[in-house]
């Protein structure tokens, strides 16, 4: 039987061991704190006035993704009441469910599926039936809940009557009928964002927006170099400001340095003028060659799978196709820089923070500030896009100490340098493969190695030192412990990073986990000590993986000289990944013959385009699919693009994505993420990357670290959505990032015969492969 | 410290701060608006952009002196949830936002355009946001959005 990530997820803490041993998860914690603890009664989850309102409660907050309306269409359809009956609170320490963090794609998955919230709805709603039964001493399969009451014949009792200010008392029923998406008219229509009229008006409240009474302002002051220590006394670093207008505290704590003042505008004065000594860490190691040194780092071995046949097969087979694929770290680079209000006072404290998980930030601040987590209470306000850990946790404790050294509520607003600097950057990634092809070009083995950085992580609910805060403050990160020889792979197959290949079985233990057809595998994966901080990124090691696996089929399908669709489509047994690719393909016009197309000339994609270029540039297409955490979303993306050969600047001028996330509660909020997805992947696979020198991160801002702005001439985006009803709701906001870089890189070889192994595609890198042959 | 008179939203307000107090930090913390947004402070990002005399402008790089009298507008000022200005429902209809951190940005460089050049050309439309960004890239929706708005509402 395999047994996927999501039900391992659902299965709850007693699997979260095993988890921890797996690559997937060098962020430790992360497994446990996607599920939480969250309530199993529903009275945890919502209760109804005497007028009908229903209040309902969520750990998944909306960060921007259309989950607030979502889930609000979720309690409307399950429990039948009007959406605008429905206030949806998210994410408050002690009132909200504990549900961990909203991350990881797992929203979907955990609150609309066969649990959580959804199943909540359908408990009431049963509940409220039972109890009409019984008023009426009717059968309750003759009455109709829907619209707020429950109906026999002429005959009606609203919500409200029935229970209106009571409690349920009842446990979620696992066994309470869910609507079928077949009878939904809430859920899996296009509503639009309860939230948008608020935010085009400049009316919602951000973090950032939050005022309290008294409150006053602090900076901090982060170390210049990476692992700088304060070698001032804090007497002296408080006399070079202590004179400024409005100042009222400088703040150290070990290495965490900190000013408060009256005003914002004095506060970022009192920071840039404050003076400390810092004592420097050691060099950082050359960002040239940085990959290579990877290899050499002692490091935490796991093997995902291995046939054990893999060298053997290898050794026989007709052709061995070799590549390296090389990833940089990079970065959430939130629009805007982190904020959080902290009132702490000598016996509780209140934290409004943009926090992915409440209760963790709860937990790990009350760690940083040494006080009880039930002295706590952490209430999420929005925050930018955050795209993953970004640096809303650290910047809660950084008003949490604040708040606590001044007595007063503190607003701490990071700098774009503060944040960018010293954030948890996505990984950097060395990722070898060998793949084995028989006579027919068939795969007949793939070999797989890699080696990643990592740092800290999410604080989880007992790691503060897991971000610059936590760690200046005086705690540690998770240990790094080096593995090696890795133990051999056990199941089931956990392939939640995408290590393991589309194209192969996943087998563990006799059980195929995966969706491909070569059963002759070998992924080894390599944990290495960073010396940046590093944390989830939107699609964390997945996008990564799927860069290397997919630009290898194609380079496998270049030299089998097949199409890169047909050739996919022959390692792949899993209908649904199937059915994404031929859609993509179908959307796109695809049309069957191997890349490259400037190559072969058999090709009729190929030729000149009428691009902005000071030459004609030639076009090329290519595809790319992944089923995203190896159980949670079907993506497949073809890109087309224009490269300009004398600039080596490429224009991708059509992405086109399959989806296949389950049943879909909101076309328009799917196609919202697809879209940003496809985008956010093209910056990242043509623009971004993290760069340091011996000392420090010098991609510090805008200008160093690159992306697109708005008016940047952005491709056709086109989204084709496969609403499985019959299957599990699945993620959505991480799919189509995963592919995208895979995709414009296959493309780039199509219409140029040259493969960038390296992201970002920048004009520099492919002017040098074009002029290598 | 000193007294400074501005007009932000059609409405008269007098704040005493320092002179090189940015705009934003008047706007956001003095007057308590939500709209504009601290996104970097350097005027790279657009989140902090205001209207003055018509023009877009980065709040987070404008002492507060060098708009004395002047008229500002913000996100804020434009309409209201229930009755959005033309541009607002604009976004409203196209759905042209992920987690709206960016739109004072985005939203009020198009306005400063279609206010300024009633019939922008994609190029036009492409040249006033090549400074605004959105990290969630709604990018595509976006455009839509200031085409609809120019169009006089119509996608």
């Amino acid at each position: 039987m395999t047994v996927s990530r999501r039900a391992m997820l659902k299965a709850g803490g007693s699997l979260v061991v095993s988890f921890a041993l797996t690559p997937s998860d060098a962020f430790g914690q992360a497994v446990a704190s996607l599920v939480g603890n969250p309530s199993k009664e529903v009275d945890g989850w919502l209760s109804i006035a005497a007028d009908g309102t229903v209040t309902a409660l969520t750990g998944k907050c909306e960060m921007g993704h259309g989950l607030y309306t979502a889930q609000t269409q979720l309690v409307a359809e399950e429990l039948g009441v009007p959406m605008n009956r429905i206030k949806l609170i998210q994410c408050v320490t002690g009132t909200t469910p504990d549900q961990g963090v909203t991350s990881g794609a797992q929203s979907h998955p955990q609150n609309f599926n066969h649990a959580n919230l959804a199943l909540a709805a359908a408990t009431a709603r049963e509940t409220l039936v039972q109890m009409a039964s019984k008023q009426w001493g009717v059968p309750a399969d003759r009455l109709t809940p829907g619209n707020g009451v429950v109906r026999h014949q002429e005959r009606t009792i609203s919500y409200g009557e029935l229970i209106g200010g009571k409690q349920f008392n009842i446990a979620l029923n696992p066994n309470a009928k869910r609507k079928s998406p077949r009878e939904w008219t809430v859920l899996g229509n296009p509503i639009k964002r309860l939230d948008m009229p608020e935010m085009v008006t400049g009316r919602l409240e951000y973090a950032h927006n939050v005022r309290v009474p008294g409150m006053v302002h602090g900076r901090v002051v982060r170390p210049p170099t990476v692992g700088a220590t304060v070698a001032s006394a804090v007497s002296d670093i408080e006399s070079s400001v202590s004179a400024m207008p409005g100042f009222i505290k400088v703040v150290v704590k070990k290495d965490f340095v900190g000013v408060v003042c009256e005003k914002q505008w004095q506060a970022v004065q009192a920071a840039n003028q404050l003076k400390v000594q810092w004592k420097p860490g050691p060099k950082l190691p050359p960002q040239v060659g940085f990959y290579d040194r990877m290899r050499t780092l002692p490091s935490r071995d796991t093997y995902l799978v291995d046939s054990k046949d893999v060298d053997a097969t290898l050794a026989k087979a007709a052709q061995v196709v070799r590549s390296t694929y090389l990833h940089p770290y990079h970065m959430h680079g939130s629009i805007g820089a982190s904020c959080a209000v902290a009132d702490v006072k000598a016996d509780g404290a209140t934290i409004w923070s943009p926090t992915q998980g409440v209760y963790p930030q709860r937990d790990s601040c009350a760690m940083v500030l040494g006080m009880k987590p039930q002295q706590m209470k952490v209430i999420y306000a929005r925050g930018s896009g955050c795209y993953g850990i970004n640096g809303a946790d650290t910047v809660s404790y950084d008003a949490a100490l604040l708040s606590q050294a001044v007595g007063r509520p503190v607003r701490v607003q990071l700098s774009r340098k503060d944040e960018m600097a010293n954030e948890n950057f996505g990984l950097a990634f060395v990722v070898d493969q060998r793949v084995g092809l028989d006579a027919a070009g068939n795969i007949v083995a793939w070999d797989y190695e890699s080696w990643s950085p990592t740092r800290g992580g999410r604080p989880g609910y007992a790691q503060p030192g897991n971000q610059i805060t936590g760690y200046l403050a005086g705690f540690q990160p998770a240990p790094f412990a080096p593995r090696t020889p890795a133990p051999p792979p056990s199941g089931p197959l956990a392939n939640g990073s995408n290590v393991v290949p589309s194209y192969v079985t996943g087998t563990v233990d006799g059980a195929a986990g995966g969706t491909g057809t070569v059963k002759c595998e070998r992924m080894l994966s390599r944990i290495v000590e960073s010396p940046f901080w590093t944390g989830p990124l939107r699609s964390p090691s997945r996008l990564q993986n799927t860069f290397a696996h997919e630009c290898m089929m194609d380079e496998l399908a270049a030299a089998a000289k097949a199409d890169p669709v047909e050739y996919r489509l022959r390692h792949l047994r899993d209908p649904r990944l199937r059915a994404v690719v031929q859609a993509a393909a179908k959307a796109a016009n695809w049309q069957a013959r191997p890349s490259p197309a400037t190559r072969t000339g058999t090709g009729t994609g190929t030729g000149t385009g009428t691009g902005t270029g000071t030459r004609n540039p030639v076009s090329g297409r290519g595809i790319a699919c992944v089923l995203y955490e190896g159980d949670n979303g079907y993506c497949s993306m073809v890109a087309d693009v224009d490269v300009h050969l004398d600039t080596g600047v490429v224009d991708v001028k059509r992405l086109v994505m399959a989806l296949d996330s389950g049943p879909i509660s909101n076309p328009d909020g799917l196609r919202n993420q697809a879209e940003g997805g496809a985008l956010h992947g093209m910056s990242r696979a043509l623009f971004e990357e993290v760069t340091w020198d011996e000392d420090k991160v010098t991609s510090v801002d805008w200008r160093t670290y690159r992306t697109f702005p708005v008016g940047f001439k952005i491709p056709r985006l086109e989204t084709v959505l496969i609403n499985t009803i019959e299957a599990e709701a699945c993620g959505a906001g991480e799919t189509s990032i995963t592919v995208t870089a895979a995709a414009i890189g296959n493309a780039i070889f199509d219409a140029t015969g040259k493969r960038l192994r390296q992201v970002p595609f920048t004009p520099e890198r492919l002017i040098q492969q074009l002029r290598t042959d | 410290m000193a007294n400074f008179n501005l007009r932000v939203n059609n409405r008269a307000v007098s704040v005493d701060v320092d002179p090189a107090t940015p705009l934003l930090y008047v706007l956001a913390d003095e007057l308590a608006l939500n709209g504009p947004k601290f996104g970097c402070g350097l005027g790279q990002c657009g989140a902090c952009t205001v209207i003055v005399k018509g023009q877009a402008i980065r709040s987070c790089m404008t002492p507060v002196k060098t708009v004395a009298g002047g008229d500002i507008t913000t996100l804020d000022g434009l309409g209201t949830p229930e009755k959005p200005h033309p541009i607002q429902q604009a976004f409203i209809d196209e759905q042209a936002a992920q987690c709206g951190f960016c739109l004072s940005g985005v939203i009020l460089t198009a306005k400063a355009l279609v206010d300024r050049t009633p019939k922008p050309t994609d190029d036009q439309i492409q040249q006033a946001l090549s400074n605004v960004l959105c990290r969630c890239f709604a990018h595509q929706r976006m455009i839509a959005a200031v085409k609809r708005y120019a169009n006089g509402g119509a996608a």
